[in-house]
Formats: C-alpha cells, structure tokens, sequence
C-alpha cells in the first residue's frame, strides 16, 4: 500500500453546494480524487445511518456539504444538520470510531473555492487519524 | 434484489476531450458492463448529439431497457436533454440517472488520471446501482403566477419588461438608482442606427410606462425571496429620497436579472489617471456632447486625443483578481467616438494606441470610417504598453509602435483617453438574496454559455444583458429577449411540473410515534388509520422533497423518492469500493 489517501464521501445538495463543488471542477480547482460526492435534495435529509454505513465500508470520512442559511427548503437546515452530524457521531463513538470522522460545513453554490479547502483541511485531519478501522472484520466484507 | 431483472443502458461520455482526456472512458466502460443488470454499455464522443441521442432511443425501444444511466456533464446541464430523450423513447424520465463525471471528476480530477478514471468508475457503478432500484414516477404538477420581477431598469431590464407585458405576463421592474435607462441613458449618438442613447432610454420608459401591467419601482432592491420556482414570494425594499421607507410584498412565477456592469476604473496613477488631461472614455463621450464649437477641457481647447485602448481589459500576468477578458463594446466604441468627434470637431487629431483591432462584425466599417477621417492607429506590444508623461502644461504619449517597425515614438496630447472596460458590478446584497453564482470574473454565471446561455442554477431565476459578461447594448437586448422567452414559456402555461422526488411513509413498517409530523417544514405530513393501525402518510402536493422527515423516523418507516435507503446505501458501497491498485 502505497501512501494514505484518505476516501472521503461528500454528501451535497442538488441546489446549493452540488454547484458550488461543480463551479471547482469547472474552475480546474483540484482536490483529492478520493472524495465522492452523493447529492441529496437537502442536508436536513441526511440520515445517520447513512454516515456510519459509509464508514463501515471503507470510506475515512464524511463530510455533509450542508445547505446552510442559503437552504430554500428547510429554515432551520443548519440546526437540523447538526443534529445529524451529533447522531452520526455517538454511533461511531459507540463502535469506538473517532467522531471526528464526520464533519460539516455549508458550502454555497459559489464556494468552489471554500469547497476545495475543506476537502484539503478533511484530508489532512483524517490523515493524521489514519485509516479508518471499522469494527470487526466481519462487517467490512463489502470491501474490494 | 428485485423479482424481475431490470435492464440498464449505460452511456459514458468523452465530451469531446473534456472528460476522455482525463478520464480513461473506454477503461470505465470495461469495469462497468458486467454490473449486475446492465444490458447496454457504450461510450460516446458526445452522448448529447443527436446521433447519440437517436443511438441511445434506438437501444431502449429494442432493447427493452427499462433504466439508464448517461455519465457525462453536470445534471444542471443535460439532466433535462435526457429525461427528454428517455420520455420519447417510452422509458419513464424518472428511471434516467445521471451521473457528473465531468464537473465533479475529469475536471476536479485534471492532475490524476488514474485517480479520475477509478473514481469515474465508481460514480458510473452508483448510478448504475441507483437506476436498477428506482421505479417509475409520475411529476407533481405546481401552479404558476403569470408575473415576473425584473431586477435592473437598463436597457436590457426595460426591452424585456415590455415585451414580457406584451405577453400578457405582469411585470414589476425593480431600479436600484433613481431613474431608469441605465449606462445607456447617458450616451449620444450610438452606431449603427445614430440613434441617441439619452432618447432610446426614454423612449423605452414611456414604452414601457405605457402599459398597465408594468410597475416600476425606483429606488429600490430586491431584499428577501423565499418560495420556489413558479411561486416566488418576494419583499422589495424601497427607499423614496426623503421619505420612509417601504416593503412591499409580492409574488412572482419568475425574476429577470439585468444589473449590467460597472465601467472599470482606472488605479490611481494608471496611465496618469487622475492627473489633468486624463479621462476614461465614458467621461470623453460626456465632453464630445458639452463641446460648443470647440472641444474643451477644464476650459483648454483639445485638438490632440490620445487613446490607449484595453485599460482594465485583457490584463495578463500572475494573479488571482486580473481582468483576463476581453471588454467586447470597446475598440467599436472608441473608434465611434473618434469619428463622431471628427465631424463635430473639424481639424481634431485622433491616436489610437491599441493592442489588437477587434470592431468585429459590421462594426469593422467604423474602424474604416475612424482611418479616413484622420486617426492615426499605433498598435503596441502588451508587455510594452505606451507610457505617459507630462512635460510642463502638456501630455506626451510615449510607445513602440509595433506598425513602424519597433520605433519609439512620442506624440503630443491635449487630452489622453483611457478606453475602459467593463467589469462585474458589485451586486453583493443581490446575489446573497438569490444565491446566484458568480464566475471567476465575478460576472453572473449562466447555465452554459451556449445551451442554456441565459438560465442559472436556480430555477426561474434568469440573467441577460452586461450582468453576465461583457456586452455591447445590442447584444444584451438579444440576451434579454431569450430570456424573456424562457420566462414566458414557463408561465404561460400557467403551470410547472416539478420533480416527483417526494416522500412516502412504508405503512407496514409505521408504528405512528408522531416524530415525522412536527418534523416536516410544509405539514405534508397526516396521521391516517391503516388496517387496525395508525400510521404516517405523506400529502404528495404539499410535500416539497427535502427529506426532514427521514432523519427522526426510528423504524425507517419514511423513505425519499429517488433516495431510498436502498438506493443511497447501494451507492455509498459501490464507492467505498476500492479499486485492486489503490489497496
């Protein structure tokens, strides 16, 4: 295994910060190809049990590309989201997973360039945390 | 999985070279075919030509697919060509999946060819994954206010309110400045019809003011918006000098943003900018329209103009915030001005220090018109740009003139004219309101500069004029009549279908325990007695698809259309999955 690229999954919003990571791309903005990105109609509908399931198998990290103030939606997005993000947390802590593994943050339809340091601050954070371990062996059988 | 297996048809795209020079696509191709229900796979130069598209119609209807995943671009951009393409062919639009391997890889991903094409890989297996568990849908048909809000009385902003009234559609015009007709409206004779910018502006007003379903507010910004898509509710903020201010509420299907541009403004010392007898070009126009017989400035006649072209515009070198574009309207506009004082002005002498002559289309004839009547064009090198310096009470324009040879040549000048270029105009409390994007220019960014030239990623929210790039007034009034025509097509109508991405409650499931009710921004959400149960049921038309409501259910019992849980969870294991090389 060659250098430690950590595998992030990116969960964004079909109106809000899917264009903002799209106006990065479009502005050759390079981050780590190890970052996927799954859009949603809006972050408050992020469930937990997504969050723990993405790090059970195999990604580093999670990282909600969260609506913000900027949500059409929902008006307290933001508040909602977090939540998510706490939840998502005491599940991991509960399988001795750092929490730190899932992170937040709004990101707009404009903000290719906040996008693209986030995914370089996640990637060192979880750098530094290294792999994930996820559990038993038995539960990472989805792997390869 | 599913009792009958679904056939898939998979289409990845080269885009030309945009995603196959980055992207191995044939390699993504090869990864992808023995998916599990995967009936078709191909790749394609361009999945949106319509040798594709005929190509793609062909393999639904023989191949009886019944799903398909094209990866390609942003959905933004053709998410809408292929659900089109799927609902001619006879498969449901909702059962198309489309999968950005373009905004959101090949380019995100220019500097790691192998990692693009893995990850490519993987995005394509998603969708497949998410294509094979979606069933057919049905769209939730909205109703939508024939009314429009126009943001910016320019020429663009009023051409297209009186068209729309024409249209039958209500327009309110919002003008943040005091008065209507914009950059416009300060302008003389304009070529090619020598019409009078002052009079075109006002006759545009009266146009305008002639029709009872425009409303025009003065002094006044757009400040909140809540609502989607064909029912906007709106306040406007308006400010009367010297009276209170006022909120006035509205709602509208649709908003046309023409906020124009702001003229560049050259630092202090460009050029000598800032010292006597140096003026932009918008401040020469003003002199040309003053002059009494002879040209005058801070009360000294002119009889040498200078003008230094591409001031602001087509700036090169490193740095973040450089003016990279070409201004468009102003090589025309200089050697217009030029001509016009020659004839008024008898005996003037006009410079010209340019970079490149660019008076495209028809107007190369007043390039030609500006060299008979007595400019004289110097052209530079743009790392050499002409200098100026004073000698006393006059100007001296320093340059090697790149015509002759190389020479250095010094011309005399009562007057320099910097021909300044256009720049985006600070809209920030505007584009906080709407969430509108904004390039690297910081103009407003359309869709797709030839596709969707005057859509944004908000829906219903449309550009044209100079706000999105720099224009020369006739083009910006075409801008705004297409999107006067998108707007009115989605009016009329008189209805908007939206997505029917909606929630839905699995009653067998639902024990009723009331968190997803209080949970749901919209009351979409009613208790209804099921078999000898009480359970969650979701009111489809009040339900506006955001999923709130999945998060508190405990049972699971409250699912998303298009994002189930067995369709999210297929897709987050499909991309946890790691390629042999990278383990």
């Amino acid at each position: 295994m060659s250098e430690f690229k950590p595998r992030i999954l990116v969960f964004s919003t079909d109106n809000v910060s899917d264009p903002g990571i799209d106006l990065a791309g479009r502005n050759k903005m390079h981050y780590p190809a190890s970052v996927f990105v799954v859009s949603l109609p809006c972050s408050s509908g992020v469930k937990p049990r997504w969050i723990v399931r993405a790090i059970d198998r195999g990604f580093d990290g999670v990282f909600i590309a969260a609506d913000g103030s900027d949500c059409s939606l929902v008006p307290d997005c933001t508040r909602r989201t977090a939540a998510t993000v706490a939840a998502a947390q005491a599940l991991l802590k509960e399988r001795s997973l750092e929490p730190a593994r899932v992170k937040m943050a709004a990101v707009c339809s404009v903000c290719a360039e906040s996008f693209q340091k986030h995914m370089a601050a996640f990637s060192e954070a979880l750098r530094k945390l290294g792999p994930s371990q996820r559990g038993p062996a038995g539960s990472v059988a989805g792997r390869g | 999985m599913e009792e009958k297996k679904r056939k898939i048809g998979v289409y990845i795209c080269h885009c030309g070279g945009n995603i196959s020079d980055h992207v191995d696509v044939e390699e993504v191709r090869r990864r992808i075919e023995k998916e599990y229900g995967v009936t078709v796979a191909k790749t394609s130069m361009f999945t949106c030509s319509d040798a594709s598209q005929n190509e793609m119609m062909k393999d639904i209807q023989e191949q009886g697919l019944d799903g398909m995943v094209v990866a390609s671009c942003s959905p933004k951009l053709h998410l809408t060509t292929f659900r089109n393409l799927s609902t001619r062919a006879g498969l449901n639009p909702f059962q198309y999946v489309q999968v950005n391997i373009r905004e959101q890889c090949s380019w995100a991903h220019s500097d790691d060819h192998q990692g693009a094409t893995c990850k490519a890989a993987n995005l394509v297996g998603a969708g497949i994954e998410k294509a094979l568990r979606q069933e057919a849908l049905q769209p939730i048909r909205v109703t939508s206010v024939k009314r429009v809000l126009v943001i910016g009385a320019g020429i663009a902003g009023l051409r297209a309110a009186i068209e729309l009234a024409d249209l039958g559609v209500e327009v309110f015009v919002v003008e943040r400045e005091a008065r209507t007709g914009g950059w416009v409206a300060e302008l003389g004779e304009m070529f090619p019809a020598g019409k009078v910018g002052s009079e075109l502006a006002a006759s545009l007003l009266a146009e305008a003011r002639k029709r009872p379903n425009v409303t025009l507010f003065l002094n006044a910004e757009l400040a909140e918006k809540s609502g989607h898509i064909g029912e906007f509710e709106l306040a406007i903020r308006v400010r009367p000098p010297g009276l209170a201010e006022e909120t006035v509420r509205i709602q509208v299907g649709a908003m046309l943003v023409t906020t124009g541009f702001a003229e560049y403004e050259p630092k202090p010392g460009e050029y000598a900018f800032g010292q006597p007898g140096v003026v932009t070009l918008s401040q020469f126009e003003k002199l040309l329209q003053e002059g009494d017989g002879r040209l005058l400035h801070q009360g000294r006649e002119v009889r040498t103009v200078a003008f230094i072209y591409c001031v602001g515009s087509r700036q090169c070198g490193e740095g973040e915030d450089l003016n990279r574009w070409c201004s468009r309207f102003c090589c025309s506009a200089a050697c217009h001005q030029a001509v016009l004082a020659a004839k008024r002005f008898p005996g003037l002498r006009s410079y010209h220090f340019y970079r490149d002559m660019r008076t495209y289309g028809k107007f190369e004839t007043i390039y030609e018109e500006a060299g008979k009547t007595g400019s004289v064009f110097l052209r530079f090198h743009e790392e050499r740009p002409p200098r100026v310096e004073r000698d006393g009470d006059s100007l001296r324009v320093v340059v090697q003139d790149l015509l002759t040879g190389g020479d250095e040549v010094a011309l005399e000048a009562d007057l320099v004219v910097l021909v300044t270029g256009m720049t985006a105009r600070a809209n920030d409390a505007l584009t906080r309101v709407l969430k509108l994007p904004l390039g690297a220019d910081r103009f407003y960014n359309e869709i797709h500069p030839k596709l969707r030239p005057v859509e944004t990623v908000i829906d219903g929210v449309y550009i044209a004029g100079a706000c999105q790039g720099p224009k020369n007034a006739g083009e910006s009034v075409v801008s705004s009549l297409a999107a006067v025509a998108k707007a009115a097509a989605l009016l009329i109508k008189g209805y908007v279908d939206l997505q029917p991405f909606v929630a839905y409650v699995r009653a067998d499931v639902c024990t009723w325990c009331g968190k997803c009710q209080p949970a749901c921004p919209y009351g979409a959400i009613e208790k209804v007695a099921y078999g000898d149960k009480e359970v969650a049921r979701v009111i489809d038309v009040l339900c506006k698809g955001c999923g709130a409501c999945l998060p508190p259910c405990p049972v699971d019992a409250t699912q998303l259309k298009g994002y189930t849980d067995g369709q999210v969870e297929a897709m987050i294991d499909v991309l946890a999955r790691e390629a042999e090389h990278e383990r």
